[in-house]
C-alpha cells in the first residue's frame, strides 16, 4: 500500500469514532498496544526522541532500501500516536518517507485531541523519522 | 461549618465553573496550580479599566489619584491578609517566583559570603530552588538540603542537624504543592532563630489555606501569588520585616523606586517603592484586594473546614480503588492528592480524566528533585478549592475507578 492508501485508510477508521474523546483516546492506546515492544536494550538515552513530554524510543534498520522503524513510549497515548506514524512510514524507502505528507494527522484533527504540547511532540517524532531516512538516503548516494 | 447549599451560592459566583468540558460537567480539580475567580474579582478588573484605569503615584489629575488610592488599598488589604505589622512591608510582585528571585538577588547579593550556607528542602518548588543555586554560584556559598520522609513530612531532627553559625539563610516551602505537606514552619523558625539564619517561607500553597500571621510565625520573608486565592494571575506580593528591607539594596531600577536622580548620585525611595520599579500591574493589584476580601466574606476557618472534609472523603474513596498509590500521606495537610493507578502513566491518566471533563494535573509539579526522591517521574494531583464538592469527588472517583478497572481487565487478557 502506498502512503496514501494507509492514511486514508486511518482518516476511515477514525471516522467511526466520530469525533468522541474518550473513545478516540482509547483507539489510541489500544493501536498502541498492538505495536511490538521496544527491547530493554534498545531504550537507551540515544533513542530517546527530544522535544516529547512523554519518553519516546525509536530505533531503525535499513534492509532491502526500506527503513524499518520500531519504537516505544513510556506513556499509551503516545505509544499509539507514534504507532501511527509508523504504519505509514515503515518499510517505505527513504524517498517515500522524505516526500510523504503525513496529512492524516489533521484530517483526524489529532491536534485538538492532544493539545498543542504533545502536537510539538509528534512534530519531533515526524522530524526525527525524516532525519533517518534522510540519512540512509545520504548513505545509500554515497 | 458550610453547607453544601453554601456552596452551590459560593459556586454561582465563579462563571467559569458553569460549562461543559469535552460533553460533561467541568470538573476542575487543579486549583493548586491557579484557582478560578469570582466575580467580584472579574468586576473589580473591568471597573478598574472602565472607570479609573490612571497611573499610580504620579498624575496630578482625579482618576491618577483614584487608581494610586485603590492600589494602596489592595496593599493595606494584603498587609492584614498575612497580619503583618506595617503596611510598607508589603512588596508587589509579580508572584511568588519573582519574590523569592527579588530576596535571592537582593538580600542574596548583599548579604551571603563564601562559605555561608543556605538550606532549603527536598520538597521545594523549583522557584525556591533555582534563584538559590544561583546565588550559591555565584557566591561560593553552600546550598544544603533538609530530607524529606517516604510519606512526604521533612526530616525535622535532620534539620536541626544540618543547622549551624554558618546557615544564613533557610528558604522553605509552607505547603508542599505537590504532596499537600503542611510543614511544621513554627519549628524550622525557632531553631533557624537560635543560628541567626533569616527564613523565607514560599506561601504560594499556604496562602489559599488557612490565616497567615507572619508576626506570631516571625518569619523574615513570606511570599505568595494573588493568582492561587482567587485573584489575578501577575500579582503577588513579598512580605519582609521592615528593618531588613530597609537594609537590603534595590532590586531592579528605574522610574518610582527613586528619590531623586541626578547623574552623580540617585537616591532611592523608601519602603516599599524601593522594590517596586517601574509602572506596576495596576489592574491585577486593584482586583486582588476584592479576591482577599472574598476569601474573608467565607471566611478562611470555613474554608478549611470544607476543603479539609472534601480531603478525608476523597482520601478515603480513593485508597479503596485496586491499583491506586497515595504519593505523600503526611499526617496534616491541606487538599491536596498526589496519586499514581499502577500500570497506567499519569500522562494518559490526565488525557482519560480530561475526556470526562475533569480538570488534574500530570508531571513532576515543578518539584523534580521531589520526584528524584520518591523515584517516580510525576504523580496525578488532585487539588481542591472552596468550591469543590463532594459529587464533583463522586464523579471523579467513579472516572477513576472504570480507568482502574479497564486496565486491570486489559492486565488480565494479557497474562
Ligand atoms: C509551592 C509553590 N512555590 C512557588 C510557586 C510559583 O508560583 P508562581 O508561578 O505564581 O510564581 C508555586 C506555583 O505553582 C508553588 O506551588
Amino acid at each position: 500500500m502506498s502512503t496514501s492508501e494507509i492514511q486514508e485508510e486511518i482518516i476511515d477508521e477514525f471516522s467511526i469514532l466520530e469525533g468522541d474523546r474518550e473513545n478516540t483516546i482509547f483507539y489510541i492506546m489500544e493501536l498502541g498496544e498492538k505495536l511490538s515492544a521496544l527491547e530493554d536494550s534498545a531504550k537507551v538515552e540515544d533513542n530517546i526522541i527530544k522535544g516529547c513530554q512523554s519518553k519516546v524510543w525509536l530505533t531503525t534498520d535499513f534492509n532491502e532500501g526500506k527503513v524499518v522503524f520500531k519504537a516505544d513510549s513510556n506513556t499509551a497515548i503516545t505509544k499509539g500516536l507514534i504507532s501511527l506514524l509508523i504504519r505509514v512510514l515503515n518499510k517505505k524507502t527513504p524517498d517515500e518517507i522524505i516526500d510523504t505528507d503525513l496529512y492524516f494527522i489533521q484530517k483526524i484533527g489529532m491536534n485538538q485531541l492532544i493539545g498543542s504540547q504533545r502536537s510539538n511532540g509528534l512534530t519531533a517524532m515526524i522530524k526525527q523519522m525524516k532525519m533517518y531516512a534522510l540519512a540512509y538516503k545520504a548513505k545509500a548516494d554515497n | 461549618m458550610l453547607n453544601s447549599i453554601d456552596i452551590n451560592k459560593i459556586r454561582e459566583e465563579f462563571p467559569v465553573l458553569n460549562q461543559e468540558v469535552n460533553g460533561f460537567p467541568l470538573v476542575y480539580f487543579d486549583n493548586a496550580a491557579t484557582s478560578q475567580k469570582p466575580t467580584e474579582v472579574l468586576e473589580a478588573l473591568n471597573g478598574y479599566y472602565r472607570g479609573y484605569n490612571s497611573n499610580v503615584h504620579r498624575g496630578a489629575h482625579t482618576l491618577a489619584a483614584k487608581a494610586t488610592d485603590a492600589f494602596e488599598a489592595t496593599r493595606e488589604k494584603v498587609r492584614d491578609f498575612v497580619g503583618a505589622a506595617h503596611t510598607e512591608e508589603i512588596i508587589f510582585t509579580k508572584g511568588t517566583t519573582e519574590a523569592i528571585n527579588l530576596v535571592a538577588y537582593s538580600y542574596g547579593r548583599a548579604f551571603i559570603k563564601e562559605g555561608d550556607e543556605i538550606m532549603i528542602s527536598a520538597m521545594e518548588h523549583h522557584s525556591n530552588i533555582v534563584p538559590w543555586q544561583v546565588l550559591c554560584e555565584e557566591k561560593g556559598a553552600v546550598l544544603k538540603i533538609i530530607p524529606v520522609s517516604s510519606e512526604g513530612e521533612l526530616d525535622y531532627e535532620a534539620f536541626e542537624n544540618l543547622l549551624s553559625e554558618k546557615t544564613k539563610f533557610v528558604a522553605v516551602v509552607h505547603v508542599s504543592n505537590s504532596l499537600g505537606t503542611v510543614n511544621d514552619v513554627q519549628r524550622i523558625i525557632a531553631a533557624a532563630k537560635k543560628v541567626g539564619a533569616k527564613v523565607l517561607l514560599d506561601g504560594a500553597q499556604s496562602s489559599p489555606h488557612f490565616n497567615i500571621d507572619v508576626q506570631a510565625l516571625d518569619c523574615d520573608f513570606y511570599v505568595f501569588s494573588g493568582h492561587k486565592i482567587y485573584g489575578p494571575t501577575g500579582i503577588g506580593a513579598l512580605y519582609g520585616k521592615k528593618e531588613i528591607l530597609e537594609a537590603m539594596p534595590p532590586f531592579l531600577g528605574g522610574g518610582e523606586m527613586i528619590k531623586e536622580v541626578t547623574f552623580a548620585k540617585t537616591t532611592y525611595n523608601e519602603l516599599p517603592y524601593k522594590f517596586e520599579a517601574g509602572t506596576p500591574n495596576i489592574g491585577d493589584t486593584v482586583a486582588l484586594k476584592n479576591a482577599i476580601e472574598f476569601i474573608e466574606r467565607i471566611g478562611k476557618d470555613n474554608i478549611a473546614d470544607h476543603e479539609n472534609s472534601l480531603l478525608l472523603y476523597a482520601t478515603e474513596k480513593m485508597r479503596a480503588i485496586p491499583g491506586i498509590r497515595l504519593v505523600g500521606t503526611a499526617k496534616n495537610k491541606v487538599s491536596v492528592i498526589s496519586f499514581l493507578m499502577e500500570g497506567v502513566h499519569h500522562f494518559d491518566l490526565g488525557m482519560m480524566l480530561d475526556a470526562r471533563g475533569i480538570a488534574i494535573r500530570t508531571g513532576h509539579h515543578c518539584t523534580q528533585p521531589l520526584m528524584n526522591e520518591f523515584g517516580i517521574d510525576g504523580t496525578a494531583r488532585l487539588s481542591l478549592a472552596v468550591y469543590n464538592t463532594k459529587e464533583e469527588i463522586d464523579t471523579f472517583v467513579k472516572a477513576l475507578s472504570n480507568i482502574a478497572n479497564r486496565f486491570s481487565k486489559q492486565k488480565q487478557k494479557i497474562s
